[in-house]
């Protein structure tokens, strides 16, 4: 598998770190009910198709990115970088 | 038998080689197998299950017969294919999987028992009583079953791993491979050509046919000698691509000296990781057998196979031949063989209508062969034929073809299922597969070679200009264009046992058998029967094996469907996986500046996540690393101690918002840091446990530097990175890890001011350099970093330099320190000197405690918004009845805590309902003179003073103990200051 970094060009997927949904981008406000904390922290959906996802470059330029791929096909269709990406 | 006039070996260059021991002699450019078929041997190794005698099936990576072990001891390789393995001078190769001899094998008794043996044996005979398993039935089916041994000893041989990026990864050097390379390359794209094979050309290297008015082979070896010169092509021959990977990736073995007697500085084979941007299939396609009673005898091969070996190195299983299949291709088995002049006694075509295309031979059509005679070498074979006519034939060889396979293997590593051809009877690739890579030539169903050549042209041409380059199709060569027929066969009927997968020993009946007891799925069949999962996959027998399983539940083919072709194609060596992942090589070493200098004094150094460090410093009579570790405390306590500290995470950051960012990330507040002050600081994950401690310090009103803990440097860092980058991005902060620009020392003691005094430029006082208090010093002119914090509880200092003066700082230090009656300590002394002040490292920050448990809960600062801080805020985080933080003391001077024990209740029984808690570090205190530990002990803070019972179930002891607060020594803080 290979990931085009925004900064660094394509790069094997070795040189990244996986972490998981994007949904972490969207941290709930410190007024926000614990229950909203606590779904947002330990409760993720397990797509079979596209999703929105984490990864660190840590072997390159120590970028976080947002990397949409399809879980079926591993197609990746974009790679952004996390500290452009919107919270949505 | 040799067959003079035939072959393309070096007749001039005889090469010598054994084979069990035996000194045989074959010719540069034999392989293993051609030399001992040309030294009349047949009998090249016994099966998995029924040690049936067995030769060579194949002339290819597919062999599931004629494995070997080649070299010896420590080099030893088993299950060499010898079909894969090229001559050299002095090769040792010994046959397997009997005893005491290839041709006297005891357990060739399993064959007699054969009966019993049938698929689903072991399930149905070993199931009890269940304690006969270990001690007698695995050990028995593991002594009777299986290949090659291994030497048992550490692999000696140098392997490799390495990169490659291409525009066009051409994988098969065959007719469509090489055209498809020539004609991308002369495009402009970067093109790498891969070809199994030690030479390029395919089948054409095992045919006698023209192309372009020439010999196929010379041709094809001209036209690599073409592409060699291009700069833009590089050509591996000896590769084969084993896996096909997301993005365009691809595994690759590359048998880099397995063909040479002495490999030098070569490594024996290396493994590939290549990145292409399109990849063009040219994978061929494998001949695959047809099943009748014993179809295994040696003798028996491929007919392409008997074929090649004749054509290409001159070689016969014997003078008298027979050729059996189902298809027009077997037809050139006989010509070629008859041509050379050898007896072709039968063309035998399963097909009524064929027409005989192999000139002046006996010719069978619509006949079978039955059965094949011959216990370890083919003797005869039994025909039948219309109207159950039959005839025996002496035949030393024949020739079997049940049609081609197209190789797809590769097409479905992405999980494509490859589409069944009615037209070759066949399965062919799935269009589009694999994307970005596109399948040529025989690998989709194009037989004949003027086809492949076209096919490969245009490969080439399309992807080159995909990829935007811009080319002409070349002049297609003038080659064979015959037309390819067959009409399935798959098994010839009869009793007896036909043999399918060779290599795991599955027959017909056992198809068969898996079937009627309801294993209906191919993939149950496969496993059920373990057809095709031996080390060749199956890939001479897997499409019969489920035609004939689609038989006989009523289903076609298609709907039957194939198993999953996984990678590798072909075996690959976890050696050459791994090259360079052995010993040292297994992780990198991260090593201090101050690292020979402990060395030297003898301090044996342990790991610390990559890092090293030294764990004691023994003196002359010092017998046990305690009597060293006890030393290094009371020096430490008593006058001064130097501790090299520089595996710390150390994290610059800078900007205006520092402050700010920390406040984030950290429990506590750090904005209202004045510079030149340090700060202990908790960070929380954001479920709410702590992630790791340690000191800030401020610099200047935009510089800080953060410490971590060694092991949780790089953890910190990312967390660091993604708050800031996901959350702070507002913020005006930058930040880099340092941990390796600074050398950093504790200097610890009562005598540590005293020691700095006299090696700063400008000596400091309590009043100007108070407890945590840092800035800018000088040390012989060298700008330095001192900061007075302390981990021992003492009166100390830690000294940043750059690392390049290291090295003689820790030497500095350590004579000056000597000269007062101190000197180094390592990990255990300094284990012990902050459990003795009850301070905590990652045994008690585990990942499964939280402020609250450490007894910090006030750190988790309720005036502003932190990583961690509303779910360290829930009932269940901050109950009393958790287990908290303790320090623990036996109730008898003298007696022995162990860390991980459990703690219970007086008198409780040790069992889980009752447990309490646990300790999690000790250590005996010299200053105290008892060990200590440090634990979480449930309602824990509420305890001290109370008796508890330590249970260490793994050891089997048990003590009892006192609770107590955490710091053990110097419970005010007074030392640290003045």
């Amino acid at each position: 598998m290979r990931l085009t970094c925004p900064i660094c060009g394509e790069r094997d997927r070795r040189e990244f770190y996986y972490q998981g949904d994007a949904v972490m981008l969207d941290r709930p406000g410190a007024e926000a009910p614990a229950q909203d904390w606590a779904d947002w922290l330990h409760l993720r959906d397990n797509p079979a198709g596209r999703t929105r996802e984490l990864w660190y470059h840590e072997a390159g330029c120590t970028a976080w990115l947002v990397v949409e791929r399809d879980t079926l096909t591993h197609e990746v269709f974009s790679v952004g970088l996390v500290e452009n990406a919107d919270a949505d | 038998m040799r067959i003079d006039g035939k072959g393309r070996v070096d007749r001039a260059r005889p090469v010598s080689f054994t084979f069990d021991g035996k000194a045989f002699s074959g010719f540069a450019g034999d392989t293993l197998a051609s030399a001992l078929l040309g030294a009349d041997v047949r009998l090249m190794g016994r099966s998995f299950k029924y040690h049936r005698p067995r030769g060579v099936l194949t002339a290819g990576s597919e062999e599931p017969n004629a494995l070997v072990t080649v070299r010896n001891g420590a080099q030893a390789d088993p299950n060499t294919r010898a079909t894969m393995q090229e001559l050299y001078e002095g090769l040792e190769a010994v046959s397997q999987n009997r005893w005491p001899s290839l041709d006297f094998d005891v357990l060739g008794v399993n064959d007699l028992a054969a009966p019993f043996f049938g698929a689903g044996f072991y399930y149905k005979t070993f199931m009890w009583p269940k304690a006969f398993w270990e001690k007698l039935y695995e050990p028995m089916v593991r002594r009777a079953a299986g290949l090659g041994a291994l030497s048992g000893e550490a692999n000696a041989d140098r392997y490799e791993k390495a990169y490659a990026f291409c525009d066009v990864l051409v994988i098969g050097g065959g007719p469509a491979g090489l055209m498809a390379a020539l004609t991308a390359a002369r495009a402009g794209a970067e093109v790498i050509l891969a070809s199994e094979d030690c030479c390029f050309g395919g089948r054409l290297q095992a045919e006698d046919e023209e192309v372009d008015g020439e010999a196929g082979c010379s041709w094809a070896t001209a036209l690599a000698g073409e592409l060699a010169t291009m700069e833009n092509v590089r050509l591996m021959p000896r590769t084969t691509v084993t896996g096909v990977y997301d993005g365009g990736t691809y595994g690759a073995l590359e048998r880099v000296a397995q063909h040479l007697a002495d490999p030098g500085d070569a490594p024996l084979e290396c493994f590939w990781r290549i990145a292409a941007k399109r990849a063009v299939l040219c994978t061929g396609a494998l001949e695959r057998h047809i099943a009748f009673r014993d179809n295994d005898r040696p003798g028996v091969m491929m007919a392409a196979a008997l074929r090649g070996y004749l054509n290409r190195w001159g070689v016969a299983p014997g003078r008298r031949v027979a050729v059996f299949g189902n298809n027009d291709d077997a037809h050139r088995t006989a010509r070629d063989m008859h041509l050379a002049g050898l007896d072709v006694v039968a063309l035998v075509d399963s097909r009524h209508d064929a027409d005989n295309k192999a000139g002046d031979v006996p010719f069978y059509p619509g006949w079978q062969v039955a059965r094949a005679h011959g216990a370890k070498g083919l003797e005869s074979v039994d025909l039948i034929g219309p109207q159950g006519a039959t005839k025996r034939l002496q035949a030393e060889a024949l020739g079997v073809s049940g049609g081609w396979n197209p190789a797809v293997h590769l097409t479905c590593h992405l999980n494509g299922r490859p589409v069944w051809d009615e037209r070759i009877a066949a399965f062919v690739p799935r269009e589009g597969a694999v994307p970005g890579m596109t399948v040529t030539g025989a690998a989709r169903g194009t037989f004949s070679t003027a086809a492949c050549l076209r096919e490969g042209a245009e490969a080439g041409l399309a992807v080159a200009e995909a990829l935007g380059h811009s080319g002409a199709l070349p002049v297609i060569p003038a080659a064979e264009d015959t037309e390819y027929r067959v009409r399935r066969l798959w098994a010839v009927p009869g009793k007896g046992r036909a043999w399918l997968d060779f290599q795991n020993d599955v027959t017909v009946k056992d198809v068969k058998q898996a079937a009627s007891e309801n294993y209906r799925s191919v993939e149950h069949m496969k496993r059920y029967t373990t057809q095709g999962m031996a080390t060749d996959q199956g890939k001479s027998s897997n499409v019969q094996a489920l035609a004939i399983l689609a038989d006989a539940t009523g289903r076609d083919i298609p709907e039957t469907g194939t198993t999953t072709f996984r990678p590798p194609y072909v075996p690959v060596a976890i050696a050459a996986m791994g090259a360079g992942s052995q010993g040292k090589g297994f992780a990198p070493q991260r090593f201090t500046t101050s690292h020979e200098a402990s060395v030297a004094r003898g301090a044996p150094m342990v790991e610390a996540g990559l890092w090293y460090r030294p764990s004691y410093f023994p003196k002359p009579g010092e017998k046990t690393w305690r009597e060293s570790c006890d030393r290094e405390v009371k020096m430490v306590r008593e006058s001064v101690g130097i501790c090299d500290v520089s595996t710390l995470g150390k994290i610059d950051l800078q900007g205006r918002d520092v402050g700010a960012f920390l406040d984030f990330v950290y429990a506590n507040r750090f904005s209202t840091l004045k510079p030149g002050r340090v700060r202990y600081g908790l960070m929380l994950r954001e479920d709410g446990h702590v992630m790791d401690d340690g000191t800030t310090a401020r610099l200047s009103d935009t510089q800080w530097i953060m410490t971590t803990t060694t092991a949780a440097a790089g953890e910190v860092m990312k967390h660091l990175d993604w708050v800031r980058q996901a959350y702070c991005g507002a913020m005006d902060v930058r930040f880099i890890s340092v941990t390796e620009q600074w050398a950093q020392f504790a200097v610890a003691g009562p005598k540590s001011r005293e020691l700095l005094n006299g090696l700063l430029d400008s000596p400091i006082s309590d009043d100007g350099f108070p407890f945590m208090q840092c800035g800018p010093v000088s040390i012989g002119g060298v700008a330095a970093r001192l900061f007075r914090i302390s981990f021992s509880g003492e009166h100390a200092y830690e000294i940043a330099v750059p690392a390049r003066y290291g090295a003689s700082l820790f030497e500095v230090l350590l004579g000056r320190a000597e000269a007062m009656g101190g000197g180094p300590y390592g990990m255990e002394a300094l284990n012990v000197l902050r459990i003795e002040k009850g301070h905590i490292t990652h045994a008690e920050i585990h990942g499964r405690t939280t402020a609250f448990d450490i007894g910090f809960a006030r750190m988790v600062s309720a005036k502003k918004d932190c990583i961690g801080k509303t779910l360290a805020a829930r009932p269940g985080m901050i109950e009393e009845d958790r287990e908290q933080l303790v320090g623990l003391r036996p109730v008898t001077k003298g007696r022995t805590l162990t860390a991980g024990a459990h703690l219970f209740d007086k008198g409780a029984e040790a069992v889980r309902t009752n447990d309490l808690g646990y300790i999690s570090s000790v250590g005996f205190s010299p200053s105290l003179g008892t060990f200590l530990g440090l634990g979480f002990l449930r309602n824990g803070r509420a305890r001290h003073g109370e008796e508890i019972r330590m249970v260490d179930h793994v050891r089997g002891t048990e003590e009892a103990c006192i609770v107590t607060d955490p710091v053990a020594f110097d419970e005010d803080g007074g030392r640290l200051r003045g």
